[in-house]
């Protein structure tokens, strides 16, 4: 199968609650990690060697894998200045690109409405899962949210189909006609017809693709299978977003975040068969993030809130490898016990925004910032 | 056909409640209109399960340090509460004064805030922000515990003139900063410790300690302050004695209010509404409940141009279809659940996006917030188990003389029990073609669940389904 020109697709995977980047990307040949992370260290023989001081967490094979084929960028040392421990407040932060004023727009909003102003194609962003990530919220952009692409859709809770097709047929009859009538009235029968034909066309979507990819069962895999399905049926979509959780592993961390990676590593090893499978591996590219990183001192069964974490970039158009340094664990160089974050996360999203959606990045992410060459050909 | 007196009663009850089950407006109607907006606007006792009740049985509203209990137990209080008015209120103070949990990691203070605008927020609007201006949430939030004698933080200053009370056009820069000068000092218990806790947001491993305001007269400044030209050695409470008696502040209030309470535009009509309401404000010395009760009695309100002419929001849509389908009256599993769906649609309670609250009107129609308020509404009110649809099955039964309902009768009284809802011809057809498919309702013997219920439930789906129902 080829891929005819089609335009470049964002996929985000957003690792929400924390994700604890010391037991991501392991300094295994650093000492004080081992004095730091006394109880909560994945000892040096179950780490997945990079080099001679880093690792990867033992969960993370497929990741490993996709690395060792050039195609995993670790951004290491990830965050901004004064960071704040709060999930929600920190997970703002990089939703809507504004460390210090509290933002009203989500960046990736931004770029969907820089990528189609008119908002001619109801699908140009689609989160999976309930409810929408500020990252893709701004009023007037419209971003259909989709809890199940099986059920998606109005009415998902009338099981006899002939009713149901018969209240879909009055809905569409009760939401079209009216323009000129109100404003309010015609924004909804805009928006209502906007919903039906979304979801009429994502409804589609499972039926145009086929696969020799099995995703696992857990939800996030099954969010990744709902992203390939949308992906693949050329529908448009340019940012596709899930999250996955909870990260934030204050207790019993060693078995609750292996598990976690365990799930977010092989959604993203089936994501990339998937699409090597139908030849599109070079256009999308994954985006891995968390809100923060956790102590560095463990406190005896898990980690507390901190800061400076790792980003991944991976897919075909990445130029795999470590960008940014590993943030130091030297006690003169921490902040209040935590990493110091070397990287701003800006200059990630300015790389995506201008190497990969071809927008322009600083007015999206309010500044200029320096990229990586992650994404540069 | 539509009854004007159930029309008018069910349009106040949208107004200053979360819209009304038939019981519940024929109480009201009993009362007469003035008789019923009296009511509304002195609350009593609300009714609800007492707190310490629901601290010991029901674990999914009791741990208020937590943004989903403490969001999950006001929702309930709005579900279940016999003085909606002062559900409403708070709910208005909140948009208004918004705070949020982002910045604060600490819900109970929002809690704390919630019950000072159920308590003060119908009564004088200058010591409301007196109130507010001591409220623990509302000093963290905007940072007022970081504004010292030594060096003003402008943040709280600034938000009061503009946000909370005259606008942005009517005081200077100058007047900003003069106003932070005479709340320094108004901070709150063990600040510093405080400021450390909320920015960790750890709840290990010494849990959060309550917030109560503090005055430190070490910290206040106590100079000289020229604020909107007057001069005067004032404090904090002076200040908002001068806001108070601004024209600006007037206006500001009383456009809020018809805003939320009214319409979402301001029509010439509605303009004139406002006038006879800043009037009251003076003349009653700055009470929201009697500002309230000049809207309620104006032309505009009782007009039908009044009706039907606020987009519900999120936290109206779903209060609102559960109050009508009369589920969740008591704590329940699953009610945290119902409080995520508002925030689907956009509105999470205790966390507005912004200190400037939520847009609301036309904005909250988007195509992901619409397909979650359709879906929800559709789902809350066709589901014939519920006792408030339970209720509609049996008045839409004692309606007829021999159980037997034309097709166009089922559309016609559905839409009289769930409001009124007043819709277009074409919104009218689409519904009376759709009872058309299966003739005429046959409802002697229903027996629960049954096909002639589900029947009644169907057009219930679909009346909750219209753009109509959107509107409040």
């Amino acid at each position: 199968m080829t891929s005819n020109k089609r335009e470049k697709s964002l996929i985000v995977i957003q690792l929400s609650g924390g994700n604890d980047y010391l037991n991501t990307v392991v300094p295994y040949g650093n000492g004080k990690y081992y004095d730091s992370r006394s109880k909560v260290n994945i000892p040096q023989n179950q780490v997945i060697p990079i080099d001679d001081q880093l690792g990867f967490n033992p969960s993370m094979g497929p990741v490993k894998s996709l690395w060792d084929e050039g195609k995993v960028a670790v951004i290491n040392g990830i965050g901004y200045e004064n960071p704040n421990r709060s999930h929600f407040r920190s997970m703002d932060i990089w939703h809507t690109a504004e460390p210090d004023a509290i933002g009203k727009e989500g960046w990736l909003a931004r770029a969907i409405r820089d990528i189609d102003p008119l908002g001619d194609n109801v699908l140009t962003g689609i989160n999976f899962g309930r409810g929408l990530p500020r990252a893709l919220a701004c009023p007037g952009v419209s971003v259909a949210s989709v809890g199940d692409l099986e059920t998606y859709g109005l009415f998902p809770d009338v099981q006899d189909e002939e009713l149901r097709m018969f209240t879909l047929e009055a809905f569409s009859r009760m939401y079209g006609n009216a323009a000129g009538r109100d404003p309010i009235m015609d924004l909804m029968g805009r928006t209502g017809q906007d919903a039906l034909q979304g979801a009429d066309i994502l409804r589609t979507a499972p039926r145009m693709y086929s696969s020799s990819v099995e995703y696992a069962p857990n939800s996030l895999a099954q969010n990744v299978k709902s992203i390939s399905q949308v992906f693949h049926a050329n529908l448009g979509a340019r940012v596709l977003y899930t999250q996955h959780g909870p990260f934030d592993t204050h207790s019993g961390e060693l078995v609750t975040h292996a598990k976690l990676w365990d799930e977010v590593a092989g959604a993203i090893g089936c994501l990339m068969d998937d699409l090597k499978e139908h030849g599109t591996e070079d256009d999308a590219t994954i985006l891995v993030f968390s809100e923060f990183g956790r102590r560095i001192k463990d406190n005896g069964s898990g980690s507390d809130h901190g800061s400076g974490g790792a980003a991944f970039m991976i897919g075909g158009a990445v130029n795999g490898g470590m960008y940014g340094e590993y943030p130091s664990l030297a006690e003169a160089e921490q902040i209040e016990g935590d990493l110091r974050s070397n990287n701003d996360f800006r200059s990630v999203y300015t790389e995506i925004l201008e190497d990969w959606l071809d927008l322009d990045a600083p007015s999206i992410v309010n500044g200029q910032f320096e990229k990586f060459g992650i994404l540069q050909s | 056909m539509i009854n004007n007196d159930t029309a008018l009663m069910a349009h106040l009850l949208r107004r200053a409640g979360f819209g009304a089950s038939r019981t519940e407006l024929e109480g009201y109607m009993a009362m007469g209109y003035d008789g019923a907006v009296d009511a509304l606007l002195n609350p009593s006792d609300p009714g609800n399960m007492p707190d310490d009740l629901i601290r010991r049985y029901h674990v999914e509203q009791s741990e208020l340090r937590d943004l989903a209990g403490s969001a999950a137990y006001w929702m309930y209080r709005m579900i279940s509460t016999t003085c909606p008015m002062e559900e409403k209120i708070a709910l208005f103070w909140h948009g208004l004064f918004a705070t949020g949990y982002a910045k604060l990691n600490q819900a109970r203070s929002l809690l704390n805030q919630v019950e000072m605008f159920r308590r003060s927020g119908l009564g004088s609007f200058e010591n409301l922000l007196v109130e507010l201006s001591k409220d623990p949430a509302m000093i963290v939030w905007l940072d007022n515990n970081e504004n010292h004698g030594s060096a003003i933080n402008e943040n709280y200053g600034r938000e009061l003139l503009e946000l909370f009370s005259m606008g942005i056009g009517n005081y200077t820069e100058d007047d900003i900063k003069e106003c932070s000068r005479a709340f320094t000092g108004w901070t709150l218990g063990n600040a510093e410790y405080m400021a450390v806790r909320a920015s960790k947001d750890s709840i290990w491993p010494y849990g959060r300690i309550a917030w109560h305001f503090d005055y430190r007269d070490e910290d206040h400044d106590d100079g000289e302050k020229t604020f909107l030209g007057e001069t005067g050695k004032f404090n904090g409470e002076d200040i908002i004695s001068i806001i108070a008696k601004q024209e600006s502040t007037a206006r500001f209030v009383a456009t809020r209010l018809f805003q939320f309470f009214a319409a979402d535009e301001v029509t010439e009509a509605g303009d004139k509404a406002i006038q006879e309401m800043i009037a009251t404000y003076f003349s009653s010395g700055y009470q929201i409940r009697d500002m309230l009760r000049t809207l309620f009695h104006t032309e505009y309100f009782r007009s039908d141009e009044a009706r039907f002419s606020r987009v519900k929001g999120p936290v109206e849509m779903v209060v609102g279809a559960i109050r009508m389908s009369g589920n969740y009256q008591n704590p329940a599993l699953g009610i945290e659940k119902v409080s995520d769906t508002m925030l689907y649609m956009g509105q999470g309670l205790l966390q507005p996006p912004t200190v400037e609250g939520w847009h609301e009107g036309s904005e909250w129609i988007d195509s992901g917030a619409l397909v979650e308020r359709v879906n929800f509404a559709a789902k809350e009110l066709s589901d014939v188990r519920s006792p408030g649809v339970r209720s509609i099955i049996d008045r839409l039964q004692a309606s007829t003389d021999d159980g037997v309902l034309e097709p166009s009768d089922l559309a016609d009284r559905c839409l009289d029990l769930l409001g009124p809802i007043e819709v277009s011809d074409e919104t009218h057809s689409v519904l009376v073609d759709y009872a058309n498919r299966q003739g005429a309702l046959d409802l002697n013997g229903h027996q629960p669940g049954d096909s002639a219920e589900q029947r009644v439930g169907n057009m219930l789906r679909l009346v909750a389904a219209t753009r109509e129902y959107q509107l409040a």
